[in-house]
């Protein structure tokens, strides 16, 4: 590669077509197109995410999002991941992008445990060989031991999550984008994984994490971006914007 | 997955980049489709053969039955229709899995950025594994009713290439188009279900060509106007060991770049759309 890993978004937006029944259907569309407009509201509605996201990060960068439900933390991370590319403004995205917003996605209930290690990673951006050296690492980390070559459908909460973990905090992902969602794990395990996860994040060039954790917080980052009603609030060392946020919020 | 600017996503480089991307992943999709054929046979005692007997019972049954009314020889009438039948098997599973190509992956669009073109490619791919799987039956047809193959049976191999090909632009197209109006999903499928008897699976075409009564021979040439008999003339074709016809694959080349010109369209315009309407 010939630039460095980094994002940079000037005056992003992201706005989602509220469709309903009668604008998902074509033949409404078909016929509101020979009849003319008959009602002035039946344009689309649209939800603004995002507005005017500016945001420049760089290799190095450890990121905390804080904002209450609904502020667009997961859309902002989607927004940096490349699935939702602005409807206006521009997203730039250099380096490889792991998004980990929901441990499950990818895995497969039917098939074993070891198999389910591989097409995560596949989905991760990592290769068959990549996994397959990885998995014993990963198999000692779950303590499943041979359960691992049961289906997954047979694995309890808790173990299905200790495989995701396993196998998302073993990738090398340039721009690591994490979304919280990490629960129902014994508490012995849960440290375990701390670990793990801090020794993946030293290797990602790029982590932005979006918590309501500030234990969680201070441990992985050291700057925060709090998001506001689809907009950037506060941007800047993570234990101011941690602390306007809890003032706003009292 | 190394991504860059975003700039104006509605050009041409992002939209051949999704495709190319989406080809470089190919561990990936071989992977997802060969784990979906799997999927169908994993508590099952006869596994992988279960696929090819179901179309073969179908195919057979019908065989007998259009034998009997169509006052043709068994030897005919029955490979005829079971090559017809593994054809359109791959043809109807683009169209029909095409639709619902990328809503049935929500949660793999909305988690990873992954260039679309890995679910239109899963799916080709599984189609194209469908495929093989039903050869064996036409392998064990050929043992019991041996057809004339020759040098011209080789034409079967570009045949279901552009089979290939058509089916991916057909995949990506409907479903982009299908994601947005939703109400177009059930039409597809019916859509499909009439192509089939539409289309000559099971009455011999060239039958009703050579009709005696020439009403009959003149109605006959109207199934001409299907675009789906072209698709299944190239490639059955060959594989009955019959003579070429240039038109048939006249249609098809044409359709393929009518189809793939439309759809790169498509693609440039709705792309960065599909991952909003999801």
């Amino acid at each position: 590669m010939t630039t460095a890993v980094g994002i940079e978004t000037q005056d992003a937006c992201v706005d989602f077509p509220i469709f309903d029944a009668k604008s998902r259907s074509l033949k409404k569309t078909v016929m509101g197109m020979v009849g003319g407009t008959i009602e002035s509201g039946s344009r689309v509605p649209i939800i603004e995410a995002l507005r005017d996201i500016n945001l420049t990060l760089q290799h190095g960068a450890r990121v905390g999002l804080v904002g209450h439900n609904g502020a667009g933390k997961s859309t902002l991370l989607r927004l940096l991941s490349g699935i939702y590319e602005p409807t206006r403004g521009t997203a730039t995205i250099r380096g490889r992008v792991a998004p980990i917003f929901d441990l499950g996605v990818g895995m497969d209930p039917e098939i074993s445990g070891l198999e389910n290690i591989v097409v995560r990673g596949l989905f991760l951006g990592m290769t068959r060989k990549q996994m397959e050296s990885r998995v014993d690492d990963i198999a000692e980390f779950t303590e499943l031991g041979d359960f691992l070559r049961m289906p997954l459908r047979t694995y309890s909460t808790g173990m299905r999550v200790r495989l995701a973990l396993g196998v998302v905090t073993s990738i090398d992902p340039e721009i690591l984008l994490l979304d919280e969602g990490i629960g129902a794990v014994d508490a012995a395990f849960l440290e375990k994984s701390k670990r793990r996860l801090s020794a993946l994040v030293d290797r990602a060039g790029l982590l932005v994490f979006a918590s309501h954790s500030d234990e969680f917080l201070r441990e992985l980052c050291d700057t925060a971006i709090w998001m506001e009603h689809g907009t950037i609030r506060e941007h800047g060392p993570l234990e101011d914007v941690l602390a306007s946020y809890r003032d706003a919020r009292r | 997955m190394t991504q860059s600017a975003v700039t104006a996503s509605r050009d041409w480089q992002r939209t051949t980049a999704d495709l190319r991307n989406g080809w470089q992943q190919r561990q990936l999709w071989g992977h997802l489709g060969w784990q979906d054929i799997k999927q169908r046979y994993r508590r099952s005692v006869l596994g992988p053969i279960w696929i090819s007997i179901t179309m073969a019972v179908t195919a057979i049954a019908l065989g007998i039955l259009y034998a009997g009314l169509f006052g043709n020889e068994l030897g005919v009438q029955l490979p005829y229709i079971l090559v017809g039948f593994i054809i359109w098997n791959f043809i109807s599973g683009c169209l029909a899995e095409g639709s619902e190509v990328f809503t049935s992956n929500v949660g793999l669009i909305t988690h990873l950025p992954a260039p679309l073109s890995v679910h239109v490619y899963r799916l080709v791919w599984r189609q194209t594994l469908f495929f093989l799987h039903n050869l064996v039956v036409y392998v064990v047809m050929l043992v019991i009713f041996p057809q004339p193959l020759g040098w011209g049976s080789l034409l079967a191999f570009p045949a279901f290439g552009l089979l290939v090909v058509n089916g991916t632009w057909v995949a990506l197209l409907l479903g982009i188009v299908t994601t947005r109006f939703r109400d177009l999903l059930p039409i597809t499928q019916s859509i499909v279900q009439l192509a089939f008897f539409l289309t000559p699976i099971v009455w011999i075409y060239e039958d009703l060509q050579n009709s005696a009564n020439p009403a009959i021979a003149e109605r006959a040439r109207i199934a001409e106007l299907n675009p789906f008999l072209h698709f299944v003339e190239i490639l059955r074709r060959p594989m009955l060991g019959q003579s070429f016809e240039l038109r048939n694959w006249v249609v098809v080349l044409a359709i393929t770049v009518v189809g793939w010109t439309v759809t790169l369209i498509a693609v440039r315009r709705y792309r960065a759309r599909i991952a909003y309407w999801v």
